[in-house]
């Protein structure tokens, strides 16, 4: 059956009108094999494979953009956990090296950001794990492209809270150093990482992956917006049929793109992420969804069942759309980058408090979550446990990004600048859990079952 | 030669001339019209053209910055985009 004026115009206007795009697409790149006694051989190796790889992404990707007419608005690149490929090369120096190699080579090829400057100590840390914390506001202050994670926890092994106690004075710092705190906007902290997750900070190219791998991120909360807005009666079974039959169109064009994409850089085809993701463009805006769900203000009582009817949805579309749905595949909220999460924070519906329990039902994590920079480093780090012991407890993936503003307080705006957006100051816990974070050791791996 | 279809979406207010300018510029750049649908919706003009590029001997993005030009002189939005793209969306 030949396709319809109607249905021409209906992806058109997504694109158009809706703010409808590849949001990402993340080249993963294994660097193991780069890896060099001689520490310039090494570093050569590693800008000659990232930079070779970074051209030819923006080449083949711009390509897709002109022949399907969607834009592909980031491209990135991630790789092997770096404090894996340094564990041969234990010094604070040669860690800064590297990050300024990746950052070079991710500058001079033109992509924006470089992902998997972290590790993954979920059971306990290396040495060089440990160094690599110790270097990161170095790091972040110093480079413009490099992101940074950590996987500090998962199902199997519990949650290492001697590696979540080392990030509060690491955040602290990195603000400091950072205009408006914005390097620890490049830093995000999880556990359950998912190693093939096309979305930055936290994207990394996983130990588990091959030589090479193309994921990608779609978006489009503008396009879910306007579709709920035009029925505003029906039921929830409805509301949910329709949120699933534009995810699901949605999804297929990322498949489209994503699997040109992979074939024409020879790279097998990883994922596609279905994670709605704001941006700050008017109506672009997760919590404007749940807005137009009916919610007054995000954060209201009944924000919760809203935002786990919406991912409920959106995976049940997404996953029909594509063989290869993962990454992090949930709702982002991030709260700078939202602007109606701005909002809710300005008029006080939406507390920390109420981020936290969102991410219970189906989002990722407290997302570019700003706080003042007076905070005490354990209650940064007890803030950090609580969010990752939801996702140990409930067999998924949860984050943090906090950013500590130093001499903000709660209510103070601060301008984060492009993608990042404006974030709200948020209030934190006046109480301290000094006593218990201080404890150290690791959080238990769960039973699996007796789950009530 | 195998068919290489792509679509070209045309968005605003209904004008004389559209479609002469369009095909014109197709004619001399020696891509085939296979189809032309036109329909008024949400108080919006729409055309669409599925065309036939395999016959082009340029890059896309010169067809591309040509219909731009001709969006911008006559005030409207003009896309062209691979048939694919809307097979993907709509069809299951």
């Amino acid at each position: 059956m030949a396709i319809t004026v109607d249905e021409v115009f209906e992806t058109a206007k997504m694109i158009l009108y809706q703010n409808l795009d590849i949001r990402t697409t993340t080249l993963g790149i294994n660097l193991k094999d780069c890896m060099d006694s001689d520490f310039r051989a090494f570093r050569k190796k590693v800008y000659n494979k990232v930079y070779r790889n970074g051209c030819l992404l923006i080449k083949e990707a711009r390509k897709l953009e002109l022949k399907y007419g969607i834009p592909v608005v980031n491209k990135r690149i991630s790789v092997t956990p770096v404090s894996i490929i340094m564990e041969a090369h234990l010094n604070r120096d040669k860690f800064l090296e590297m990050a300024l190699t990746l950052d070079k080579a991710a500058g001079d090829s033109g992509i924006d950001f470089i992902g998997g400057f972290g590790g993954l100590c979920q059971k306990a840390l290396t040495r060089s794990d440990k160094i690599l914390i110790e270097i990161l506001p170095d790091v972040l202050s110093k480079t413009r492209h490099v992101c940074s994670f950590l996987n500090v926890g998962s199902n199997v092994s519990g949650m290492n809270l001697d590696a979540v106690n080392l990030l509060g004075v690491m955040l602290k710092k990195t603000a400091r150093r950072t205009k408006n705190g914005s390097g620890c906007a490049r830093f995000v902290v999880f556990v359950n990482a998912p190693e093939d997750n096309p979305f930055m900070a936290g994207a990394f190219h996983g130990v588990g992956e091959g030589d090479m791998a193309l994921n990608i991120g779609i978006s489009g909360p503008g396009v879910v917006r306007s579709v709920v807005e035009k029925d505003k009666d029906c039921d929830l079974s409805e509301l949910s049929e329709i949120i699933k039959r534009t995810v699901f169109k949605i999804t297929r064009a990322g498949e489209l793109i994503g699997r040109e994409l992979a074939g024409n850089l020879k790279a097998p085809f990883g994922v596609v992420d279905i994670s709605l993701a704001s941006t700050t463009n008017k109506g672009d805006s997760v919590a404007g969804v749940i807005e137009a769900f009916g919610i007054e203000s995000a954060g209201a009582h009944g924000s919760t069942m809203a935002i786990a009817l919406l991912m409920d949805a959106v995976k049940k579309g997404g996953a029909m759309a594509s063989a290869n749905v993962g990454g992090l595949s949930g709702t982002f909220i991030p709260v700078s980058e939202d602007m109606s999460m701005v909002e809710a924070v300005k008029r006080k519906s939406l507390s920390l408090d109420k981020l936290e329990a969102f991410t219970a039902v189906c989002s990722v994590g407290l997302d570019m979550v700003a706080i003042p920079g007076n905070t005490p480093e354990e209650t940064i780090n007890a803030i950090i446990a609580d969010e990752l012991s939801i996702g140990i407890i409930n067999n998924k993936t949860t984050a943090v990004r906090i950013l500590p503003i130093p001499g903000k307080k709660p209510g103070d705006l601060v301008k984060l600048g492009g993608l990042l957006g404006v974030a709200p100051v948020m209030s934190v816990n006046k109480y301290s859990a000094r006593n218990f974070m201080k404890r150290g050791g690791r959080l238990p791996a769960p039973v699996t079952s007796l789950r009530n | 030669m195998k068919k290489e279809l792509s679509f070209i979406t045309v968005i605003g207010k209904d004008k004389k001339g559209i479609v002469a300018k369009i095909s014109n510029l197709l004619y001399k750049n020696n891509i085939n019209i296979e189809d032309i649908s036109q329909k008024v919706m949400e108080g919006l003009f729409v055309m669409t053209m599925l065309i036939d590029v395999s016959g082009y001997r340029y890059p896309l993005q010169r067809l591309n910055s040509k219909l731009e030009n001709i969006g911008k002189d006559m005030g409207l939005k003009i896309q062209l985009q691979h048939e694919n793209i809307f097979k993907m969306m709509h069809r299951v």
